[in-house]
C-alpha cells in the first residue's frame, strides 16, 4: 500500500531534487575558465592565456598571442638590408645580436661574400655573449617564477658584467645593431679581451652558485622534475629547438651540427649536452650546461682571434642579387631563421623569420593538459620564451 | 657545374614517393633543396618528408605573395625617388624563385632531418580563385600555429587544421596583412623619417637652403 502524499508535497520533492541534481552537476562537471595575462608577472611580457579548469587541473590551456605583434614580416619589406638589423634587433631582446646574426648571413649567402676572419671571430664571441645575457637572466627568472626571489639578484648582477662587455665593443646594451654585411661595424677595443676572460670567470662562479642555490634545491626539485614531461617525436613535431628540444633527449645543436658558413665553431672543443628527461628541471638543467659550454667557447675565442680587416670589400649602396637563402642559426633561446627572397633590390622581397619561441609556445596546449595550475607557471617557465620572439 | 650528390638522392627519393606530384626543383650545392609540389600532393609531401624521409624536425610554414608591389618604388625605396630625382619605376613582371611557379600565391614549409642535418622546402602553387590547401597539422604538430598565422595573413584555407582563427590579429580585422596589396598605411601617409636628414656626402656639393640655419652659426 502506497502513502498518499499530497500532490504539492510531491511537486516540492521533485524540485529539490531537481535542485540537488543541479547542484552536483554544477559541481562535477563546470569548469572554470581562467584568464592569466596579458599583464601577468609569471608570463614575462604580454602573453595572454585561457585556461579551462577543472578544481585546481588544467582542462585545456590556449595561449593567445598577439598583444606585441609588431610585424617585421611586413616592415622588412620597406628597408633596405642594412636597415633591417635594426628591427630584429627587437625580437629576442635579451640576446639582440643573436637575432641579427642570420639575418646578415642569409644576405652575405645571397651576395657571395664572407666577412673576413677576424670579423667572424668577434662575431661569434658576440653571438656567444648574448646567449650568456640572456640564459643567466633565464636561470635567476625561473627563480622568481617560482617563488624564489633570491635568485633574480644574482642573474641581474652577472648579467650587468657581460652586458658592460657587449656595451663596451658595440656601444648599445641591448640593442647592439653591430653587425653588418660583410663584417662588422667596429673592431674590438683596446684591453677587451682581458676583460672578458676575467667576465667569463666570473659567468662560471656564477653557474656553481646557481646550481647549489636554485638547481640542486630541494623545492625546485620537487616542483620541476617529471613535470611537463616532452617525449622526443613531439618536440620535433612541434619543431622545438635549443634546450627544449636537448631537453628530451634529441641530441641537435646547429652550432655543432650545421654551423653556417663564417662561424667557426668546428675549429672549437666543447660539448653538446642533452638530457633524457623531457621534463623542467632537465630543460633548465641544459640550459646550465650550455652557459657553461658557451664560457669555453669563448675563452678559445679570445685566444684564437686573428687579426686582419674586420670588413670585407662591399659596395657602399648595397643590393643583393635575386634569390632564395634559409639561414638558422643555434640562438639562445633555439633554432632561429630567416627565409630571405631578394629580387636584385635594395629591400627584400619578402623575409619570413622563424623564431624558436613561437615553435616553442605552441606546444603549450599539448604539454598543460591534466597538470595543476602552479605547474601551469613552470612549464612556462622553463619553456622559456621572449614575447618579441613570439609575436615578431 | 659541380653536382651535389646527397641532395640530388633525396630528390630521387622524394620524387619516387610522389612521381607525377613533382613538378618542380631546385638543388644550390651543398647548401640547399627545393621541391614544387602540386597543391593536391601537399599533405602528401609532409608524409613522405617525416615518414619515409625522416624529416621529424619541422622548421616552418608560411607563404609568400609574388605581386610585384603594386605601390611602386616609393614603397621600396623612397631614398632613389626623393633625393636623386629618378622616375618611379614600373613594376617588375610577377616572377617566381627556385623550383619555378605559375600562380600569384605559394605555400611553402620547410623540414629538416635531425641526425643527417639537411633540410627541404617544400613549395605548392595555389591557383587565385582558390586559396585552399590539404593541412599539414595532423602530421606536423608544429604546423597548427604556423598554418593559423598563415590563414590571417595570407587569407589561405588550409582544408582540415582543427581550430582555424586568427592568431595574431583581432578577430575583426579585415584585410590580408602581408599580401603585396595591402598597403603599409604608415607609409603611404608619412615618408620614412629616415629619408628627411639625408645628408650630402663630402665632395658633393651643400644645396643652399637659404634659412640661415646650418653648420652651427660660423658667424
Amino acid at each position: 500500500m502506497t502513502a498518499t502524499i499530497p500532490e504539492s508535497q510531491q511537486l516540492a520533492y521533485i524540485a529539490a531534487k531537481a535542485a540537488d541534481s543541479r547542484i552536483n552537476l554544477e559541481l562535477e562537471t563546470e569548469g572554470m575558465t581562467l584568464n592569466i595575462g596579458p599583464q601577468h608577472p609569471a608570463t614575462h611580457g604580454t602573453l595572454r592565456l585561457i585556461a579551462k579548469l577543472d578544481g585546481e587541473q588544467v582542462v585545456s590551456c590556449e595561449p593567445s598571442p598577439g598583444y606585441m605583434h609588431r610585424g617585421y614580416e611586413k616592415l622588412t619589406e620597406v628597408r633596405t638590408y642594412p636597415q633591417v638589423t635594426t628591427l630584429v634587433n627587437r625580437i629576442d631582446w635579451l640576446g639582440s645580436f643573436a637575432n641579427e646574426v642570420p639575418f646578415i648571413l642569409a644576405a652575405e649567402k645571397l651576395m657571395g661574400i664572407e666577412a673576413p676572419p677576424r670579423a667572424q671571430w668577434i662575431r661569434t664571441i658576440l653571438f656567444e655573449l648574448s646567449r650568456l645575457a640572456n640564459i643567466t637572466l633565464f636561470l635567476g627568472d625561473l627563480g622568481a617564477q617560482m617563488g624564489g626571489v633570491t635568485a633574480v639578484f644574482y642573474a641581474f648582477r652577472d648579467r650587468e658584467h657581460v652586458l658592460n662587455q657587449i656595451e663596451s665593443v658595440t656601444g648599445g646594451r641591448f640593442h647592439p645593431n653591430f653587425d653588418r654585411i660583410g663584417g662588422l661595424k667596429d673592431d674590438l677595443p683596446k684591453g677587451w679581451i682581458a676583460d672578458t676572460k676575467k667576465t667569463m670567470d666570473k659567468i662560471r662562479d656564477f653557474c656553481d652558485e646557481i646550481e647549489t642555490l636554485l638547481i640542486g634545491n630541494e623545492i625546485f626539485q620537487t616542483r620541476a622534475r617529471g613535470i611537463g614531461v616532452i617525449p622526443p617525436e613531439v618536440a620535433l613535431s612541434y619543431g622545438l629547438s635549443g634546450a627544449n628540444l636537448r631537453g628530451s633527449g634529441v641530441d641537435l645543436d646547429l652550432r655543432r651540427d650545421d654551423p653556417p658558413p663564417g662561424m667557426p665553431y668546428d675549429k672549437l672543443d666543447w660539448k653538446v649536452w642533452t638530457h633524457p628527461d623531457g621534463d623542467c628541471f632537465s630543460r633548465t638543467w641544459v640550459r646550465l650546461q650550455e652557459v657553461r659550454e658557451s664560457t669555453k667557447i669563448i675563452d678559445q675565442l679570445l685566444d684564437s682571434i686573428p687579426s686582419g680587416p674586420i670588413m670585407a670589400k662591399v659596395p657602399r649602396i648595397i643590393k643583393v642579387p635575386e634569390g632564395e637563402a634559409y639561414v638558422q642559426t643555434e640562438n639562445p633561446l633555439g633554432a632561429m631563421g630567416y627565409y630571405v627572397v631578394s629580387k636584385g633590390d635594395l629591400v627584400p622581397f619578402r623575409v619570413k623569420i622563424r623564431s624558436a619561441s613561437f615553435n616553442n609556445v605552441s606546444i603549450v596546449p599539448w604539454v598543460t593538459r591534466g597538470v595543476y595550475v602552479p605547474d601551469v607557471i613552470t612549464i612556462l617557465a622553463t619553456l622559456y620564451f621572449i614575447l618579441g620572439d613570439i609575436d615578431r | 657545374m659541380p653536382r651535389d650528390d646527397r641532395r640530388e638522392a633525396i630528390l630521387a627519393r622524394i620524387s619516387e614517393h610522389l612521381g607525377d606530384a613533382v613538378v618542380g626543383s631546385h638543388i644550390r650545392v651543398g647548401d640547399d633543396l627545393w621541391v614544387r609540389v602540386t597543391r593536391e600532393a601537399w599533405p602528401e609531401a609532409a608524409e613522405v618528408a617525416q615518414k619515409r624521409l625522416g624529416c621529424h624536425f619541422f622548421d616552418f610554414l608560411s607563404a609568400i605573395d609574388w605581386l610585384p608591389s603594386p605601390f611602386g618604388r616609393d614603397m621600396d625605396s623612397q631614398e632613389d625617388i626623393v633625393v636623386k630625382g629618378l622616375e618611379p619605376k614600373e613594376p617588375a613582371p610577377m616572377a617566381s624563385g627556385y623550383a619555378g611557379g605559375d600562380t600569384r600565391f605559394q605555400v611553402f614549409a620547410r623540414v629538416y632531418h635531425p641526425v643527417e642535418h639537411w633540410g627541404v622546402t617544400f613549395k605548392a602553387d595555389l591557383p587565385d580563385d582558390d586559396l585552399s590547401v590539404g593541412t599539414w597539422s595532423n602530421v606536423y604538430r608544429g604546423a597548427n600555429w604556423h598554418e593559423r598565422e598563415t590563414h590571417e595573413m595570407f587569407g589561405f584555407d588550409f582544408v582540415g587544421h582543427p581550430n582555424l582563427i586568427k592568431l595574431y590579429l583581432p578577430i575583426d580585422f579585415e584585410g590580408y596583412p602581408l599580401r603585396k596589396d595591402f598597403p603599409l598605411l604608415s607609409r603611404r601617409v608619412k615618408p620614412w623619417p629616415g629619408i628627411v636628414d639625408v645628408e650630402p656626402m663630402p665632395g658633393e656639393d651643400e644645396p643652399g637652403d637659404g634659412d640661415g640655419e646650418g653648420e652651427g652659426g660660423s658667424e
